[in-house]
C-alpha cells in the first residue's frame, strides 16, 4: 500500500490527539497515586505507556461507532472521549462513579460514548464485540466495534471462536490487539508460538495488519482502512499494535519479569513525545501551545481529583439495587 | 381446544416473536437448515432468512457473547445452547459477563437475552448429555431460570422470556419434547415467580421441576387409590421463586417432597427445603433426586439413578408412617 492511500488524521484531531494522550497519562499517574494513598481497593491495571494506541486508533472512529475494552481500559475509555471526573469518582468508589460504585475501575462504561465497557475477564469482551457486530449487521448501521485485547487474550478459546465467527459472517468488527509483550509476567516469547499476533488472520481468511503502537498516523490509518472494510461489508481485520506499558501489571506489580533497560529502551518511542515532535517541526503547534496544553490538562486532573474524593459513597442499601432490571 | 406437543409449542412461540419483533434473531448449532434437532425452529431460516436466524459454528463462548453484545445494543437475542451441558463451556460468558453486566454498569447496560437449552436423563445419551444443571444458574445473581413443565406453560414462558429485560436462561427438556397438551392458537404471556398447582391435595406437598412434574402427577394418582391426597406444585421460575405457594401448600400439608433429575447433592431442592426450615413452618421432607452420580448409560443403571414416579410414591408413604 503506498503511502498516500494510508488516511491521514488531519491536524485538529492531531492536536486533540496529544491532549487526550496526555490526559491518560495524568490521569493514571493520578490514580496511582490514589492506589499508594489507598483511596481506590483493588489492583489498578494503568496504560501509561500504551496511549498512542487507544488514540490513534479511537480517533479513527465514527459516532456510532463502539469498543469494548479490557481490564487495562481507562486509556481506552479517555481516549473515547469519557469523563474524567466520572472516571476517577468511579474508580475511589463513589456514588458519582460512572457504575455509581458497583463496577469499580475494570467496569467503567457510557453507552452514549460508544463504551462498551471495561471487562475484568481477560479475552472477555472479544465475544461481546461479536454480538455487537451482529447487532450493526442487522441493524444495516454503516458502523463498527474496535474490540481491544491483548497478547495473552489472544490465546483464549474465546479469541478463536469470536474470529472465527465474526469472518464466517463477515461482521463490522476491528479486532485490535494490543501486543505490549506481557500478560502478567508471561513473555509473548514463551506463550505464544509465532512472533506476531497478526500471523493468526490467516486462520480466518482475513487481513492482519501489524502497526507501530506508539505512532498515531500508523495505528490511526489501519483503522480507518479497518473501518472502511468492515463497513463495506467485507468483514473484520486483525490489527496488531507493538506496544509496551512502562509500569506493572498492575499498580504494585514488582515486575520480577523484565528488565528496567528494555522499559527504557520503550521509554524512548513515547508516543506524546513523538507526536509533540511532529507537531513542532511540521509548524501545526509552537513548544509554548504544547506546554500550554500540557498545563491545561494538569489543571483538569486536579479538578476531577477535587470532585472525587469530595463525592459521596453510595447507600449501603444500593449493593441489593440494580441485580435485575 | 387443540392439543399440540411441546416442540411445537416452543416453535411457535419463536414464530411469534421473530414475525412480531424485528430486534429479535437467533444463533445455534444446527438451527437452519436442520431446524433444530428437535424441530424447534423448522421452517425459520426459509421464512427469515439467514440474518434472522443464524446456524452457528461449534462455537458456545462466541454464541453467548453474541447474545450478550447484541443485547446490549438494544437486539433481543435468543440463543440455543443444544445440551445444558455444553453450558459448561461458555460459563464465563453466562456468568461473568450476561448475568453480571447489568449490575456492574450501574444498571445502564440492560441485557434482554434468552439462552433456550435443553436438559435431563431418561433417554441413555448418558453423563456428557443427561445432567440438569439449573442449580448452577439458580446460584448466580442476575439471570432468570425458567423450567417450563408443559406444552402451555412453554409457549407463555418463552414468550414473557423473550419480553423481559434480564437474561433468561431457559431449559426445556429432552423428554418433554414429544407431550402434548392443550395450547391457545394466540400467544399469551405466563409471568415469571408464579407457581402452578397442578394437583390439589391436604395429605403431601410434592415440589417437582421440569419433567419431575410429569412423574410427581403420575405418583399423585397412584396415592389416591390408597386415599392419599398430594398436592403438585410446579414452580416452573426457580429464580424468581414463587416461595410463597410453596409455603402455604407445606403449612396445609405438613409434609414436603421435593423431586428433580438434578443430583441431590446441592440441587435446588435444597434451597427449597431450606427455605420452608427457614420460614418457620414444621414439616417432614424428602429428597427424591438423582443419585450423586454421573448419568450411566443402560437402562437399568440409569433408572436406578433417576427419580421415578414409585420412588415418589414411596417416599410419601414413608412421610405419612
Amino acid at each position: 500500500m503506498s503511502a498516500k492511500d494510508i488516511p491521514k488524521p488531519t491536524n485538529d484531531t492531531l492536536v486533540e490527539m496529544y491532549r487526550r494522550m496526555h490526559r491518560i497519562r495524568l490521569f493514571e499517574h493520578k490514580a496511582l497515586e490514589h492506589c499508594t494513598e489507598r483511596l481506590n481497593r483493588g489492583p489498578l491495571h494503568l496504560y501509561v505507556g500504551e496511549e498512542g494506541t487507544a488514540v490513534g486508533a479511537c480517533l479513527a472512529l465514527s459516532k456510532g461507532d463502539f469498543i469494548t475494552s479490557t481490564h487495562r481500559g481507562h486509556g481506552h475509555c479517555i481516549a473515547m472521549g469519557g469523563d474524567v471526573k466520572m472516571m476517577m469518582a468511579e474508580i475511589i468508589g463513589r456514588a458519582t462513579g460512572y457504575c455509581k460504585g458497583k463496577g469499580g475501575s475494570m467496569h467503567i462504561a457510557d453507552l452514549d460514548l460508544g463504551i462498551m465497557g471495561a471487562n475484568g475477564i481477560v479475552g472477555g469482551g472479544i465475544p461481546i464485540a461479536v454480538g455487537a457486530g451482529i447487532a450493526m449487521d442487522n441493524k444495516n448501521k454503516k458502523n463498527v466495534i474496535l474490540c481491544f485485547f491483548g497478547d495473552g487474550a489472544s490465546n483464549t478459546a474465546a479469541f478463536h471462536e469470536s474470529l472465527n465467527m465474526a469472518s464466517i459472517w463477515k461482521l463490522p468488527v476491528i479486532f485490535l490487539c494490543e501486543n505490549n509483550l506481557y500478560g502478567i509476567s508471561g513473555c509473548a516469547k514463551d506463550t505464544l508460538n509465532i512472533c506476531d499476533v497478526a500471523e493468526r488472520s490467516k486462520s480466518y481468511g482475513i487481513p492482519g495488519v501489524i502497526v507501530d503502537g506508539n505512532d498515531v498516523f500508523d495505528v490511526y490509518g489501519a483503522v480507518k482502512n479497518a473501518r472502511e472494510r468492515a463497513i463495506s461489508g467485507e468483514g473484520p481485520t486483525l490489527i496488531e499494535s507493538k506496544t509496551y506499558r512502562w509500569l506493572g501489571h498492575w499498580h504494585a506489580d514488582p515486575c520480577r519479569y523484565r528488565e528496567e533497560s528494555e522499559v527504557e529502551e520503550w521509554k524512548k518511542k513515547c508516543p506524546i513525545k513523538r507526536l509533540g515532535e511532529h507537531l513542532v517541526s511540521e509548524g501545526v503547534l509552537t513548544k509554548e501551545q504544547l506546554g500550554t496544553i500540557e498545563k491545561e490538562v494538569i489543571r483538569e486532573i486536579e479538578e476531577i481529583e477535587e470532585f472525587a474524593l469530595n463525592s459521596p459513597f453510595p447507600n449501603p442499601e444500593e449493593a441489593l439495587e440494580d441485580v435485575y432490571v | 381446544m387443540r392439543k399440540i406437543n411441546y416442540t411445537k409449542a416452543v416453535w411457535e412461540a419463536l414464530h411469534d416473536a421473530l414475525t412480531n419483533d424485528d430486534r429479535v434473531f437467533l444463533v445455534g448449532e444446527d438451527i437452519g437448515v436442520q431446524g433444530n434437532i428437535f424441530g424447534a425452529t423448522y421452517g425459520f431460516l426459509d421464512e427469515f432468512g439467514p440474518k434472522r436466524v443464524r446456524n452457528s459454528p461449534i462455537s458456545e463462548i462466541a454464541i453467548i457473547g453474541s447474545a450478550v453484545g447484541s443485547s446490549i445494543l438494544g437486539m433481543r437475542p435468543v440463543v440455543e445452547i443444544m445440551y445444558i451441558d455444553f453450558a459448561t463451556i461458555a460459563m464465563g460468558q453466562i456468568v461473568n459477563q450476561a448475568a453480571k453486566l447489568h449490575y456492574m454498569s450501574g444498571g445502564k447496560f440492560k441485557l434482554p437475552l434468552v439462552i433456550r437449552t435443553q436438559e435431563g436423563g431418561g433417554t441413555g445419551e448418558a453423563a456428557q448429555h443427561s445432567q440438569s444443571l439449573e442449580a448452577f444458574f439458580a446460584h448466580v445473581p442476575g439471570i432468570r431460570v425458567v423450567l417450563p413443565a408443559t406444552p402451555y406453560d412453554v409457549k407463555g414462558l418463552l414468550k414473557t422470556a423473550i419480553e423481559d429485560e434480564n437474561p433468561v436462561m431457559f431449559i426445556e427438556h429432552k423428554l418433554l419434547y414429544t407431550t402434548k397438551g392443550e395450547v391457545p392458537e394466540e400467544s399469551y404471556n405466563i409471568p415469571f415467580g408464579v407457581a402452578d398447582v397442578k394437583r390439589e391435595g391436604k395429605d403431601v406437598t410434592i415440589v417437582a421441576l421440569s419433567k419431575s412434574v410429569l412423574d410427581a402427577l403420575e405418583a399423585a394418582e397412584v396415592l389416591s387409590k390408597d386415599g392419599i391426597e398430594a398436592e403438585v406444585i410446579d414452580p416452573r421460575t426457580i429464580d424468581p421463586l414463587d416461595d410463597k405457594t410453596i409455603f402455604d401448600s407445606v403449612r396445609k400439608t405438613g409434609r414436603l417432597i421435593v423431586v428433580h433429575q438434578a443430583c441431590r447433592t446441592a440441587g435446588f431442592g435444597a434451597e427449597i427445603v431450606a427455605r420452608v426450615i427457614e420460614e418457620g413452618i414444621p414439616a417432614k421432607v424428602k429428597r427424591v433426586a438423582g443419585e450423586d452420580t454421573p448419568m450411566p448409560y443402560s437402562k437399568p443403571l440409569e433408572d436406578r439413578v433417576l427419580p421415578s414416579a414409585e420412588k415418589i410414591v414411596e417416599a410419601a408413604k414413608r412421610l405419612l408412617k
